[in-house]
């Protein structure tokens, strides 16, 4: 009897842990970010008013909640910089994550259809980049991509253009950037789901009358529809906040979201302006986040 | 010879001029160095159930993804309807299989599942409906065409894996131990009821398993792999009453081996661990060749008394051991020479001199000379 209720007592504290992280590193620095986005920036420290005094007593919390204002939700409307500025980052998220499917979708089924002995190998070479700092390696495309660079010295060699293109502050220079960083995530999930499908059914499908390519979309794609989802939601979600490849490669006329923040923190010490900007993008993200949390239910009922 | 044991009187492979469906020429197929079908040739007849049997690793399965283009043959040929084969891949063969995992699309439903053959043929959507319905409602599916595999029970997924080869209507219907995943019982109802299916549609089968009742119940004919060879086909009938060697004998059923030579009378083997064992009938070997003597233990009777004496083979033993089965009693006895036999005993009531024989008494073992089969290799 003792046991089972030790035992029910460590069973509840292993739920309970992950809820209290969550609490402790998600809920509650969001709930200050929520808070900052509702206040006025001033020259002070911290730079924002109102600071919640409780030595002032009930009078200091009724002025307080009195004091904060939807102030700057209404100047992220009335600013085009900043619409245009979520939609680019969008834009770009979804640009990157389609080349990223494209790309890591073939990538993924060479993979899972190697001899299973070399299929640790490629695991480990996919991820292999990860050993070197992200910073190094932007570094390294932005060495890559100069003008005198690497890239363009190929290029001109093998007469493939006549002048040395201009890659760097230019949107390709961040789709080149993205997509080469964020490869294994969209690989990864990719090669989980292509792993597990039986080779059998393909078979099937070739004996009641499939071609190869038929086969491929009415038996393959489908399957892999678990991965394909959380790749591209792995992909989708950080790409929207990415800040150091766009502010590294790419160019200044139309920020992504990330470097937006960062100029209203760091540029214009603007916290509350920040904030709210960092508010509303993560209502943005927690839509997919939803629309796969439900997807993901309904493949996980029909597995 | 060739029409013993044959069923429903149907037997196209002792016609003097076959015209078979399936033909196998000297067929080989290798994996790293070991064969795994080794110079095969069949024939297989329209209308017929054809049974691959074998202990696993002998090369059934590797024969039947060579007839379904899942593996191409090093040489020989594969003809269908007197077309070779070789150039024409799976997806055109007019042959499908029933694949022994079910091979089910989890990502779609049952009538999907099923109708998934017939939209690769591009048939108007109102003939595929129709066609699956009445293949549902065959194999008692019509309730089930929404669920999805995964919400199947094993004997359900069976059916609907049979019910999808068999609604493109093949002229070849391959099944990989169609019923190796059910339990005992369902897999004895579900026998004759592929029996039964076979025969409405008057579709060629050929089925593929390690379970020698299967084979013998379904098949027209069975033939009987080991190796990459063919041991023997024939009849299921034939093949455990006249089985054409030592290994065909044992592999069927139970059997009580002698080695001997031939007598010089023909018709009786000498130097057995038995003694001398009659025979009927004209063995094909020079007197005093060696030869084998199989006797099934089913084909012996057991008494207390000794016999009167006639031309039967008559043996006095000692019994070591008894296994009770419910419907008979296998008997392991000892010979005065020390030679070990089994004798299977039907227990269809009390016999006449009492009591079953039990432990350590003293029996005598009486079959007639034609139970005696004489083997030759």
């Amino acid at each position: 009897m003792k046991r089972q209720r030790e035992e029910s007592f460590w069973r509840t504290l292993a739920v309970r842990i992950p809820y209290a992280w969550l609490l402790a590193f998600f809920l509650v620095p969001f709930l200050i970010v929520l808070k900052m986005s509702l206040s006025q920036t001033t020259i002070a420290q911290p730079p924002y008013t109102p600071v919640l005094d409780l030595a002032a007593g009930w009078q200091g919390i009724e002025a307080f909640f009195a004091a904060l204002s939807f102030d700057n939700y209404v100047l992220l409307g009335s600013d085009p910089l900043y619409l245009l500025s979520y939609l680019k980052s969008v834009e770009i998220a979804a640009f990157s994550t389609l080349i990223l499917l494209v790309i890591g979708y073939p990538i993924a089924y060479a993979i899972a259809r190697t001899p299973r002995r070399w299929q640790a190998v490629l695991v480990v070479l996919t991820v292999l980049p990860f050993w070197t700092s992200l910073l190094i390696r932007i570094y390294a495309w932005m060495n890559i991509l100069e003008r005198d660079g690497p890239l363009n010295q190929v290029l001109v060699a093998l007469r493939i253009v006549s002048e040395p293109p201009v890659w760097l502050a230019t949107d390709t220079a961040t789709y080149i950037g993205i997509v080469y960083s964020y490869l294994p995530f969209m690989v990864l999930p990719l090669y989980a789901t292509l792993e597990k499908m039986d080779e059998t059914l393909l078979e099937a499908a070739a004996d009641l009358g499939c071609r190869r390519w038929r086969a491929f979309w009415r038996v393959t794609f489908p399957l892999s529809a678990s991965g394909v989802l959380a790749g591209t939601l792995l992909c989708f979600i950080p790409i929207v906040g990415e800040f150091v490849i766009p502010d590294l490669l790419g160019g200044s006329q139309s920020p992504m979201i990330g470097q937006t923040i960062w100029t209203e923190f760091f540029g214009n010490k603007d916290w509350p302006a920040a904030s709210a900007v960092a508010v509303v993008l993560v209502c943005l993200l927690v839509t997919p986040i939803l629309v796969y949390q439900h997807q993901a239910m309904r493949l996980a009922r029909r597995d | 010879m060739g029409t013993v044991g044959a069923k429903r009187g149907f037997a196209p492979w002792a016609d003097p001029n076959p015209r078979p469906l399936l033909r196998l020429e000297a067929v080989t197929k290798g994996f790293g160095g070991a064969a795994a079908v080794d110079h095969l040739s069949l024939d297989v007849f329209e209308g017929e159930f054809f049974a691959l049997l074998g202990p696993s690793g002998c090369g059934k399965t590797t024969l039947l993804r060579l007839i379904a283009g899942f593996e191409r043959p090093d040489t020989g040929r594969v003809i269908l309807d007197g077309v070779d084969l070789a150039p024409v891949p799976p997806y055109r063969r007019p042959v499908n299989m029933m694949f022994q995992s079910y091979a089910l699309f989890p990502h779609l439903n049952v009538e999907a599942n099923v109708a998934f053959g017939l939209k690769q043929e591009r048939l108007p959507r109102r003939e595929i409906g129709q066609r699956v319905a009445d293949m549902l409602a065959m194999l008692k599916l019509e309730n089930f065409g929404r669920r999805k595999p995964h919400e199947l029970s094993g004997g359900q997924r069976q059916r609907v894996a049979l019910a999808r080869s068999l609604v493109k209507r093949p002229r070849l219907l391959l099944l990989d131990e169609p019923l190796a995943a059910l339990d005992k019982k369902l897999r004895g109802e579900t026998q004759f009821e592929l029996m039964e299916i076979q025969r409405r549609l008057g579709l060629t089968f050929v089925i593929v398993t390690h379970d020698q009742s299967e084979a013998m119940t379904l098949a027209d004919r069975i033939g009987v792999m080991d190796r990459g060879r063919l041991m023997q086909v024939a009849p299921p009938a034939e093949i455990y009453e006249q089985p054409n060697s030592r290994w065909v004998a044992d592999f069927i059923g139970d059997v009580n081996l002698f080695e001997g030579r031939l007598g010089d009378d023909g018709s009786s083997i000498e130097g057995t661990a038995a003694g001398r064992l009659r025979t009927a009938g004209k063995v094909d070997a020079e007197p005093g060749a060696p030869v084998w003597a199989a006797v099934r233990p089913e084909k012996i009777a057991m008494t207390r008394q000794p016999p009167a004496s006639s031309g039967d083979n008559c043996l006095a033993a000692t019994v070591v051991d008894i296994g009770y089965l419910g419907d008979m009693s296998l008997y392991k006895v000892r010979l005065a020479g020390g030679a070990q036999m089994k004798a299977a005993i039907a227990n269809i009531g009390r016999r006449p001199d009492g009591e079953a024989p039990a432990f350590d008494e003293e029996v005598w073992l009486i079959w007639p000379p034609e139970a005696t089969i004489v083997l030759t290799r």
